[in-house]
């Protein structure tokens, strides 16, 4: 009887502790997971401020007043055009 | 035993008093009891009401905070970013916890770029909690929670930017301080943009600090990307188009859009006045609206490629047809309609590209109002086009039976009933697409609609292109909407504003219009609104800004030009060709 006791003691004891080290390690790899996911979350959120930042210098207002005032360029007149066939 | 008076500890001379039963049961009974009530309380406790216990204590150190989620963004068809969310910190107080040194407020009123007064004032309310300063820059909020102010705290919110500015926002609108949207696209698909914020629990000590990370709740879901149907280049073509018109002739407001004939797709749609969606203090009603949905102009002579359609496709007559408008007016019951200046004889084709009101009549009058409102009502007008678009706007088509003669008359060349530049547009696709109809899209579409609907037959879409490539040629009425290398076609359209149901001495000047007419790709409406810097009719005000949208959309686009170039090769050193003057 005592020996049954023992042992059916011993394994709930056993599981408490599983359960406590698998509780622990749960929330430490949560833990990771969560760090890792914010992470993805800046660089989401960085690269959606390049990507703003790369719209803002390459807005075609800028572009057009850049190549017009700063490199004086200007639209090809009509005639100067030439048309490679079977482009399309 | 007898007679010893030792006292031992099991021979306590009390005990032999002989106590009266009820004490020792008395107490027995009570200690029973006690311990009878703790055990109570006990499974009360842990069994009844045990939920509610864990909830407050897990209250004093756990907490569920809200995890935001990204509003998606918008971008053009080629992937352009036109609008895009990114993180800013709204600064806010618990005013009784903020007793802050003199010092240290003014360093937060600067960072804040508030007054200091204005601060304390804030800060001296009532409430619990007070708003200091929402969306700020990222860095300087981080500057000040490093100052590690009692009181104040911080938190995470998203703005919207558009790279774009003043070029898309009539198409995109904006989002409020809330990151919803309340005008254009954002509100229109804001179901799909918006993002589903998730939440955590997590461990807090007692300042709030998060130690531990518990579960995650609900894992927030970022809103959708969503590609529109509009090109960026020829938005900005358009935009810069339709400005230069505004300032040359001096307009109160102006419209563009352009369509793709393949696709039904809306490649570019601009307003002006605009406004910039990135700051929109000191906005005003004219400046948000958006005209090509939601304003309704009387179109004038743009109608009359219909009336002229319907005669063809009845066989009633044929592009040869000779049509008297001599002397230039007639007379409808008291009313009297006339031309601008005296045709003579004209054939169909030449009622078009001359546009004359009388021809027009003419051909109208062979038709009973039910056929006329059938046509209108199949080209789209008279009803909203259900894009999704907010505030979109349907136009006024009054049911034939009440049509006298003369409403008739002037609805064939475009006045008493009203459109939006969007239905006029595409009710031309009708033309540009061999009589088809297609559904339009704000969205970028990937394969070609199926659901068209025929309205003209394809032989009579031909002969209109043939007569609107002669209204926008040389002896047309907008010669000024030629293009250099590409051969295009279009109607002006030039009709006197209505003002509290009288006709007034200003104008809406328009020009729709496709190109190339070999194999149509693109149609453009331009619409100018009250021009007044001298000229007002359609070919000299909108199609001039036809022609420049054009050109450089075709040249955008890669489409081979089908014009030969050399006779335009004269231009002279300026960038637009010259063209043959036309009067009108």
């Amino acid at each position: 009887m005592i020996r049954i006791d023992a042992v059916l003691l011993s394994l709930v004891v056993g599981s408490a502790l599983g359960v406590v080290a698998s509780q622990h390690q749960a929330r430490k790899l949560f833990t990771e997971l969560e760090r890792e996911q914010s992470r993805a979350h800046e660089l989401e959120v960085e690269w959606g401020q390049l990507q703003l930042e790369q719209s803002t210098w390459a807005a075609l207002a800028r572009v057009e007043g850049v190549a017009r005032e700063r490199l004086g360029l200007q639209e090809p007149l009509p005639g100067r055009i030439v048309v490679v066939k079977g482009a399309q | 035993m007898t007679g010893q008076r030792t006292v031992t500890f099991n021979h306590n001379p009390l005990l032999e008093k002989g106590l009266p039963t009820w004490r020792p049961r008395l107490v027995l009974f009570a200690l029973l009891a006690g311990s009878l009530t703790l055990i109570g309380r006990a499974v009360y406790l842990q069994g009844f009401n045990h939920e509610f216990l864990q909830a407050k204590g897990e209250s004093r150190y756990s907490r569920v905070i809200p995890v935001p989620a990204t509003r998606g963004r918008i971008t053009d068809r080629n992937g352009e970013i036109l609008a895009v969310s990114t993180p800013v910190s709204s600064i806010w107080a618990i005013p009784s916890d903020a007793r802050l040194a003199p010092a240290d407020m003014r360093q937060l009123a600067v960072l804040l770029e508030l007054d200091v007064d204005e601060l304390s004032r804030r800060l001296a309310t009532e409430r619990d909690f007070v708003y200091l300063r929402r969306q700020l820059a990222p860095d300087v909020a981080e500057r000040i929670a490093a100052l590690r102010l009692p009181g104040i705290h911080q938190h995470q919110e998203y703005r919207r930017y558009y790279p774009g500015g003043e070029v898309t926002a009539h198409v995109l609108g904006f989002t409020g301080v809330d990151d919803r949207g309340q005008e254009g696209i954002e509100l229109a698909f804001d179901a799909q943009l918006k993002g589903r914020p998730g939440s955590r629990r997590v461990i807090r000590d007692r300042r709030g600090h998060i130690i531990e990370d518990v579960e995650s709740i609900r894992p927030p879901r970022d809103g959708e990307d969503l590609a529109l149907a509009m090109d960026a280049k020829i938005q900005f073509l358009a935009y810069s188009a339709l400005r230069q018109a505004m300032h040359t002739h001096a307009a109160k407001a102006g419209a563009a859009l352009v369509l793709d004939v393949r696709t039904g797709e809306v490649l570019a749609l601009v307003n002006a006045p605009t406004f910039n969606p990135n700051n929109r203090s000191n906005l005003s009603g004219a400046q948000l609206r958006n005209r090509v949905f939601t304003d309704v102009f009387e179109p004038g002579s743009t109608m009359k490629p219909f009336i002229g359609a319907l005669a063809l496709e009845s066989g009633k007559v044929q592009p040869q047809t000779v049509i008297e408008t001599d002397p230039g007016r007639m007379t409808i019951g008291r009313a009297t309609i006339s031309d601008v200046r005296r045709h003579g004889a004209l054939t169909v084709a030449q009622v078009i590209q001359k546009s004359s009101n009388v021809g027009t009549v003419k051909m109208a009058q062979q038709f009973t109002p039910d056929e006329m409102w059938r046509m209108f009502d199949t080209l789209g007008f008279g009803a909203p086009l259900e894009l999704g678009f907010p505030g979109e706007a349907g136009g006024r088509l009054r049911p034939a039976r009440s049509w006298r003669p003369i409403e008739q008359a002037t609805m064939s060349y475009g006045h008493g009933i009203s459109t939006t530049l969007v239905q006029m547009a595409r009710a031309y696709l009708a033309f540009a697409r061999d009589g088809e109809l297609l559904p339009l899209s704000l969205t970028r579409v990937e394969a070609a609609p199926t659901e068209a609907q025929q309205v003209f037959s394809s032989a009579t879409a031909r002969e209109m292109r043939h007569m609107l490539e002669l209204a926008a040629g040389p002896g047309g009425t907008a010669p000024k909407a030629q293009v250099a290398g590409y051969r295009v076609a279009g109607k002006t359209g030039t009709a006197h504003k209505l003002e509290g149901g009288r006709y007034t001495n200003k104008y809406v000047s328009s020009f729709v219009g496709f190109a190339p007419v070999s194999n149509p790709r693109l149609i453009v409406a331009v619409m100018i609104d009250e021009p007044s810097a001298g000229q007002h009719y359609g070919g000299a005000v909108a199609a001039p800004v036809f022609a420049r949208i054009t050109e450089g959309a075709l040249r955008a686009l890669g489409v081979a030009p089908d014009a030969p170039l050399a006779p335009l090769h004269l231009a002279g050193k300026g960038d637009r060709p010259a063209v043959p003057k036309g009067d009108m």
